[in-house]
Parts: C-alpha cells; structure tokens; sequence
C-alpha cells in the first residue's frame, strides 16, 4: 500500500515538472515572437498595446544585460513610443561605456504623479526623471533636481541647444539663468488632417460656394472652425473635428491656452504673477468662447478625450482633422495603424487676427526634459550619460529613431526635416510654442483652470466670462497664499 | 504523584524567563507597535497637519512648511461654496445608490425565498458583482456606457448619451454601477436573516388568517431590520467615499460628478495640499461618524 502511494506521488511530481518545464518553453517562445513582432512596430505606433508590448520588450532586454560592466542607469518617463526610442538609443551608450541603462515607463495618467510622490519620499529608485515641463519649478524648489546651471554652461548646452527649449524646458525661475534638464523630447500641439477629403473637387467646391473662400490647411482658427463645421455630419457618422476635452490633467488646459494666446489674451504675467485683468480679459474670452464653439463638432464621448481619442478618431476615419501632440503622429504616419496614412497630411497650430487686428500665433508646448535625481546614488552615470545625450552625432541618431530634438543644428538639418512628413511642422511649432505656468504651484492652477473652464467649453455651463472670473480669482488666491505678492 | 494544573516544575522555571503576562506582552506588543506607526501615528500627525498649510511636495521647515494657522482652514474649507456642492452630489450619490441598493437587495432576497429548482445557483449569481474590484467594476461600465458602441444605450434604445462623462448624467452612471454591484451585499444579508425567522411564526399567523401584507410588516420585516439596518450603516459608510468606481467610469476632471472623494485626492495627491487635504479628510471622517452613530442608535433600539 505504502509503495503505491509513493509510485503515484512520483507519478504526480513528474508530471508536475514536465508540465511546469513545457509551460516556461511557451513563455519564451512566446516573449521571442511578442519581440520579433514589437521589433517590426516600434518605431512608429502609437496604440497602447504597442507601447505596452515594446515596454516590457525593452526593460527585459536592459535587465538581461545587467551584469555588464558599468553599473546601471535607471530612467523614468512615460509610457509611450519615445521612452521606447530612448531604450533603443540608450544601447549605444551600453556600447560605449558598458553602463546598462533602464528607461522604466509609466503610464501617462499616473506619471508626474508617481514621480512625485517618489520625490516627496526621497526615494533613490530613478537616476534620471525626463519629467514634465510645467513640473520643472515644482521639482526644482522642493530639491528634488539636481541644478545642472554649471554643468550645462561647460558642456555648451545653451550654445547647441534652442534657447526657447531651455527656457521652457529647463529654466527655473524662467530669466534667472538657473537650469535644472536637458531637453529631451521637444513637443507642441499640432494637427493632422485628410488631404483626400480636402482635396476632393465636390468637397472643395462646396466649401467655396458656402463660405466664399477654397477649401484648404485652415489659415485661421476661424477657418479651422468654418471647416470642422462643414465636415461634421453626425447622422453618417462622420464629425467636424477631434480635439482634447479633460482628461483629468493638462489636456483641456493645454488646448485652451493656445486658442486664449492666439486671440491676443494670455494666462497672466509671468514676471509678476498678475492675472486678473489678463486671463480674465475680452481676448481670453473670445479664445475660449471659441473652443466652446469648436468642441460641438467632437465626435461624442471626447469630454474626457485626450491623445487616443483623437488619433483613434482620425484612423478610424470619422473626423476630417485631429489635433495631437506631435510625438503621437508616428502611428498616423504608419500604415499598418492608419489605413488613411498615405492621404494624411500635417499643419501646425494656425495664426488668429484678434480684436485687436493684430495675428498671432501659438502651439501649446508639450515634451519633457532630462533632469538628475537629488537623491540618486549614480549621479556620476547620470552625468556621463548626458554628457553622451547632448552630443551632434546622439541628437541626429535620436532624432532618425524618431525623437523630438531640441538640438539647433540637427532641427535645422535636412535630414531630420525629410525624415516624416510632419517633421516640417514640428520644426515651425518649435518656433512658435509657449508653456503654461512652470510655478511650483502649477498643478493647482492647473485644477482650477480645468475646473471652471472645463464645464463650459464642454458642457455650455455658464459663460466664459464667469469661467475666466473664477479662474482668475482662483489664481489670485493661489498666488496670494503662496506669498507672491508679498 | 500528581501535579497540580497549573505547578511549574523548577526545572521548567529554569526555561521560562518570562511570567506568562510578560509573555502575553511580547507577543501582543509587536502588533501595538506596528499599529502604532501604521494607524494611530498617522491618524494624529494628519490632525496636526490639517491645522496647517504643510504641502507635502516642499521640505519640511518648521514655521513656513508646515505653518499652523488654526482653525482658519476649517473655517475656509466649510465656507467655501464649491465644497457644500459636493457635500450636496455626494449626500445625493450616497441616497441613490444605497436607497436602490437596500430596495434591490431586500426585494430579491424576497423572492429568493420561494423555492424554485436553481435558487442556489442563481444566488450564486447574483453574488458575482460583489466579488469583483471596484477599478474593473468602473472601467467595465465605462464600456457598457460608450455612446458609440456601449451595450447600455443599445440594449435600452436611448440614442447617444454620454452616461459616462456627461455632467447632466455622470452621477447616475457611477449610482447604477454601484447599485450593481453592491447589492449582492445587502442580498446576502437579507438572505441571512431572513433565513433565520422561525417558521412558527408564519404558522400561527396563517392560523390567524393573517394577510401577506400584515405577515410581512408585523413578522419578516421586524425580524430582517437589525440586519437591514447593519448592511444599511455599511452602504453608507461606502458610498460616501466612493472613489474607484467613480474614477473608472468618469475620470476625475471636469467630466466627473463632483464628489467630495474626488475633490480629497485631488487635493491630498495632485496639487499636494496635505494640510487642506488632512482638513478635508477629517471633516468627511466626522460626517461618516455622526451618521453611523444615528443607524447604530436605530440599530440597538431594534435589537432591544
């Protein structure tokens, strides 16, 4: 009895280890196909699955090769195609100097946050944050960053790199001639568009018959919004226009800033902190009684709509236009996500007159820069590595694989502007874009700004008016408590 | 030769250096002192913190990171028109979903009664929701809710409506997904203590030729309150920090009903403001207490 009992706990357990054995077989064969696959995509899309795919693809690669000499560099950004890029770029530093480097990614909705609070705790868990631009100010007061103002002045970086970059990315307080990264991933709004549509002669002559100008990339906001109006049919399903609603962080914000700039009003003065009379102004209002305007002709369900909806608007073939940020328009460059791709083209943010009578024209600045962490044990790697980022040769690479370089003389080359067909556009936004408050207190007004903008531009609740009103007593009240006006 | 029960042989006193109270101390000590730096110090540093304008994200330095200030942010926080708003949507998030969710619960429970061939299976069933993450629960909904090709507007013809996102219907978007999935709670409850009526009573009733409606007022519902009553505090208690179902289904920008849980993270953990954040926590902790204690005063009367 008692060996039977023992021959079937035999049987058992080997059944166990060969079941067992075959289960972590598949699991590499499978993690080699998911690789081969990714490998193939990477470069260019966008969708969530791809980046997820990509993400683990890449980590498990850099952990792989750990043991290496050199120590590890561990950097966090977001989760999405460029952190994937900077992986791929990173193996050459591996090459050069044999120091592995970790690009670990978070999902965007959680992002600044998660690092945030890893600050806040002081933990050394990254070397290097590619953290948010309006979160420079923030990070940089608490001593979270490392100040990188003698460094960048050794290295040339004010030299190589575009001055609006530094400002926008790096610069804390902005003209103090403190900086604190290095641009990575420069970044605006910008659109795309469905030259098919508008290039088609029934669509072009009934856009001129009704509102007596051809039918073209929009010259105006208020030609965008003239187009959008023509486009948008909801009863066949097809609608105007696919723009950002409130995600909960900066998208709403993000859009409203540009049209409020482009009308001729502004977020404040950024010298002394004064908004009420300039966020609150007839121009504000009139940028922001526009996007009420241009937000009717969304596609429903984009009250919360950030980058995805836009882009899975526009390949799915339901909007004639889509605005996003411009590291998101690799997948609609790409075929194999975009079955309109051929037909797509790309305009940035277009000029406005104001009341005023005067044009002007902005993109909402978007993009991340490189910053060492304070509490980081591996500070000498985070050095050596940008001291490698910030080179010609690593830019242009960077910029080939599909970065948004900040570096001057690689913007300017025609190798980066021929490499995509929105690069032109990028290239023009990098001159025309501007950033939202970069004060440490930024992500309250932030909030505020959501909060009371938000239900009109999206849901017709009061007027712009009352929403810039209590934005901008708000503000006030932020920046009082924060002592800026003592 | 026998020893007594409780005698301790020299030898063993040898071994044991410890009384047994000491004993009893060193055991339960570790636990107090876990408890300690886990719940009790936390508790009272966010009081102190909610007195003043500590924001977590700058250094600490004493008379300017934190600054105590009183009461002063008290006073502001419940003088601030925007945060009665939500005191207001979310008292009406708690009525809804709880009110449904005990009508629901009770009434299935009801009928769960008759006995019918797959009774145990179907409350198996219904016990499902219950079971699942509030996260999964929200996201899951958000996809019934989508006005392109969620199942919700299909199933009951209602066109297009944004359920999710729309202000005018959000709040009943996260209601519905609560109510669906808590129910099962007050179900089960209810199943219990129905279960637990003695059938004599039912019997002499129906020798007393009692109505169905007079069996269930003066015997099933008597009988069942202690337990409705405790599945009722529970709900409430619930409801009132709802937070991920809202979370998955409308986000928490300006597309989100405005609840108080809602507004709490995003000043706690967005903007950073733990002082305001402590404020607002402790104020919502007051609020749950004066309400429990109302049901608990209803609920030892019923016991009585």
């Amino acid at each position: 009895m008692k060996s039977k009992w023992s021959i079937a706990i035999a049987v058992v357990l080997a059944v166990a280890l060969v079941v067992t054995l075959s289960m972590i077989g598949c699991k590499t064969t499978e993690t080699a196909e998911t690789t081969a696959a990714a490998e193939t995509t990477a470069a260019a899309e966008t969708t969530a699955a791809a980046e997820t795919t990509a993400a683990a693809e890449t980590t498990a690669a850099a952990e792989e090769t750990t043991a290496a000499a050199g120590g590890t560099l561990k950097i966090v950004w977001a989760q999405w195609a460029p952190a994937d890029y900077l992986q791929k770029l990173s193996e050459g530093f591996t090459a050069e100097t044999g120091i592995t480097v970790i690009v670990e990614q978070i999902p965007w909705d959680t992002f600044v946050q998660k690092y945030n609070t890893e600050m806040i705790a002081q933990n050394p868990t990254w070397d290097i944050i590619v953290g948010d631009s309006q979160d420079v100010g923030a990070m940089s007061t608490g001593g979270h960053y490392v100040n990188l103002t003698q460094w960048i002045k050794d290295n040339g970086v004010l030299d190589s790199f575009t001055p609006a970059s530094m400002t926008y990315y790096a610069e804390y307080p902005k003209g103090a001639g403190e900086y604190w990264g290095i641009p990575v991933e420069g970044d605006a709004l910008g659109w795309s568009y469905r030259k098919d549509l508008f290039e088609d002669p029934e669509n072009m002559a009934a856009f001129e018959e009704e509102y007596g100008y051809p039918l073209d990339i929009p010259v105006s906001w208020d030609a965008l919004l003239d187009i959008a109006e023509f486009f948008h049919d909801p009863d066949n399903n097809q609608y105007g226009v696919a723009i950002y609603g409130d995600n909960g962080y900066d998208s709403m914000v993000m859009f409203a800033e540009q049209v409020i700039w482009a009308y001729g009003g502004d977020l404040g003065d950024y010298s002394t902190n004064q908004v009420e009379g300039i966020l609150n102004s007839q121009a504000s209002v009139d940028g922001i009684e526009y996007y009420n305007k241009l937000f009717k002709f969304n596609p429903p369900a984009f009250n919360d709509a950030f980058f995805i909806h836009t882009n899975d608007a526009f390949v799915a073939g339901q909007v004639p236009m889509a605005t996003n940020y411009f590291a998101f328009f690799p997948g609609l460059a790409n075929e194999a996500t975009n079955p309109y791709a051929a037909d797509t083209g790309y305009f940035v943010c277009p000029p406005q007159k104001g009341r005023d009578g005067v044009e002007r024209q902005f993109a909402a600045l978007g993009g991340q820069a490189a910053s060492v962490v304070t509490y980081s044990p591996n500070q000498d790697l985070a050095f050596k590595w940008l001291e490698w980022f910030i080179r010609a040769d690593v830019q242009l690479e960077w910029a080939k694989l599909g970065g948004y370089t900040c570096h001057a003389e690689t913007l300017a080359s025609d190798e980066f502007l021929n490499a995509t067909p929105y690069n032109p556009a990028f290239a023009k936004s990098m001159e025309i874009f501007k950033d939202f408050w970069a004060v440490p207190e930024y992500s309250e007004l932030l909030k505020t700004m959501s909060a009371t903008v938000g239900p009109y531009v999206i849901s017709d609740t009061g007027t712009a008016q009352e929403a810039l009103d209590a934005c901008a007593a708000e503000w006030t009240r932020i920046f009082t408590d924060a002592g800026y006006y003592d | 030769m026998f020893r007594r029960r409780n005698e301790i042989t020299s030898t063993e006193l040898q071994y044991r250096a410890l009384s047994d109270q000491a004993l009893i101390r060193a055991f339960v000590l570790p636990t107090i002192i876990l408890l300690l730096f886990v719940n009790i110090f936390p508790l009272f540093w966010s009081l102190i913190l909610s007195f003043s304008n500590f924001t977590a994200k700058f250094p600490l330095v004493w008379g300017k990171n934190p600054r105590f200030m009183g009461i002063e942010q008290y006073i502001r926080l419940l003088s601030d028109p925007e945060i009665w708003e939500r005191f207001i949507t979310t008292a009406k998030y708690v009525v809804l979903s709880v009110s449904g969710e005990m009508l629901l619960g009770f009434g299935i429970a009801l009928l769960l009664q008759i006995k019918f061939r797959g009774r145990e299976f179907i409350t198996t069933l219904l016990v499902l929701p219950m079971t699942m993450s509030p996260v999964i629960v929200g996201l899951m909904w958000k996809l019934f809710y989508n006005p392109n090709w969620g199942m919700f507007n299909y199933l009951l013809g209602l066109g297009k409506i944004d359920w999710a996102t729309d202000v005018k219907y959000n709040l009943f978007a996260s209601v519905i997904a609560d109510v669906w999935m808590w129910t099962p709670f007050v179900l089960l409850l209810a199943l219990a203590g129905l279960g637990a009526i003695p059938q004599y009573l039912y019997e002499a009733a129906e020798v007393d030729r009692a109505s169905w409606w007079h069996k269930f007022t003066k015997i099933t519902l008597p009988m069942v309150w202690p337990l409705l009553l405790v599945a009722l505090i529970f709900r409430t208690m619930e409801a009132f920090k709802v937070f991920d179902i809202t979370m998955g289904i409308s986000g928490r920008g300006a597309t989100a009903p405005h609840l108080l849980s809602l507004q709490l993270y995003d000043t706690a953990f967005v903007t950073w403001k733990t002082g305001v954040g402590s404020a607002l926590g402790y104020i919502v902790l007051i609020m749950i207490i004066a309400i429990t204690n109302i049901f608990i005063k209803y609920l030892n009367r019923a016991k009585q």
